[in-house]
């Protein structure tokens, strides 16, 4: 096991093995994402209270749990960073970053949107909402830090420790709506009881949300795959790579 | 993996990590009990009526609208209602402008006002609450008919 983790850790190795998951990855979140569109958007049911504008949970609650999870994988990276000491986290880190605050973003924008036919406002600063817009301040920040200083060494500690420390904030989005009196209404799935939608809903929801993941890695490996060629490009193997 | 059988460097950044997020997680567990009040959204209704909301101040009060409470007025867009916990705490709410499509009887709102000294509420704002029920309107009906929530066996 061990052995495995050290490969894994090699940015060689790492870029050598991964290229196969791209197009894996692209044909996954391409089919699921489509047919989850059409299936969300075109055939599921309105509902009985929101009518049409229920359809915006097809974006906004896979952007909503993917941005959370997006998150914890960060803050998984940073711990090994800051334990192990290895670079490759250190890039993943660095470029989770700017998704994970794309992804949050389009959580709150369109639960903005969805609050203002359904609420009557676009936004209220209840819990659940001030919590999750200090999660995208955390990614913000994580990104920030990592650029500042010249991407050093220091500055790639210091935006790790920032996202173990933020992991603080995912118990509070999550029991948010529990704890406190808030506008937004409390989770419509749980692990012990039956969804509280019926499956013409939850279903396309959870094709959204598996798409939505399938997209993500898409974007991070591509992402990561750049960074590691970047960094290492006076290395052996990234220059043997150029010269093919 | 054990923390023995770690390097002795490694551990000691792994424990301090630990320890740090533990700290600050307890201290901001601390501070969250102490703010508990400032960060719920609104008053309920048992609030309302034990007098826990500053009068003339601007604050939010919500609970669940009262069926057959809702008395609009002819010619302008004033309506009045009750607001209750559905466990015996109720207030009355009166406000003048148009309401969110979700304003209905048995549904959550939030209003934005002021409670006056004889208990009325007076909201320059209402908000509507939504649950976490989601149904095609077939269904909706249907339950209507029977009373039943097939959602809840």
């Amino acid at each position: 096991m061990w052995r495995w983790f050290h490969q894994w850790g090699s940015p060689k190795f790492f870029y050598h093995r991964s290229g196969v998951l791209i197009p894996v990855l692209a044909l996954a979140s391409g089919l699921i994402l489509g047919a989850g569109v059409f299936w969300g958007l075109l055939i599921a049911p309105a509902d009985y209270q929101q009518g049409e504008s229920v359809r915006i949970m097809y974006v906004h609650v896979p952007a909503a749990i993917l941005a959370q999870s997006s998150y914890a994988m960060m803050a998984v990276m940073a711990l090994i960073s800051l334990i192990w000491r290895l670079k490759i986290a250190d890039a993943a880190v660095q470029t989770v970053a700017p998704i994970g605050a794309c992804i949050t973003l389009l959580a709150l924008a369109t639960g903005s949107l969805w609050g203002k036919p359904m609420w009557g406002t676009y936004w209220v600063w209840d819990a659940r909402l001030t919590s999750t817009l200090i999660l995208f301040f955390l990614f913000a920040g994580v990104l920030a830090l990592r650029n500042a200083a010249g991407q050093s060494q220091t500055a790639g500690r210091a935006a790790s420790v920032l996202a173990v420390i933020g992991l603080l904030n995912l118990p509070i989005i999550k029991y948010s709506v529990d704890w406190w009196f808030t506008l937004h209404q409390p989770a419509s799935f749980t692990l012990t009881d039956r969804p509280a939608m019926p499956f013409s809903m939850w279903g396309p929801l959870l094709m959204m949300v598996v798409g939505f993941y399938a997209w993500f890695f898409l974007a991070w490996l591509i992402r990561l795959r750049h960074e590691l060629v970047k960094r290492e490009r006076r290395s052996d193997w990234v220059q043997q790579m150029m010269k093919q | 993996m054990k923390l023995g059988a770690m390097k002795p460097q490694r551990r000691n950044r792994l424990l301090l990590i630990l320890g740090l997020v533990g700290g600050l997680g307890l201290a901001l567990t601390f501070v969250l009990k102490a703010l508990n009040s400032n960060i719920n959204l609104f008053y309920t209704p048992v609030q309302v009526i034990a007098g826990e909301v500053p009068m003339g101040a601007r604050v939010r009060a919500g609970g669940m609208v009262e069926a057959g409470s809702i008395r609009r007025s002819d010619g302008s867009l004033e309506v009045a209602f009750i607001v209750s916990d559905l466990a015996g705490a109720a207030f009355e709410i009166r406000y003048t402008g148009i309401l969110p499509d979700l304003f209905r009887e048995g549904q959550g709102v939030v209003a934005t006002g002021t409670l006056s000294q004889d208990g009325v509420f007076f909201a320059e704002e209402i908000l509507a609450k939504h649950d976490e029920k989601y149904m095609p309107p077939e269904v909706a009906m249907a339950l209507d008919a029977t009373r039943q929530d097939p959602l809840q066996p």
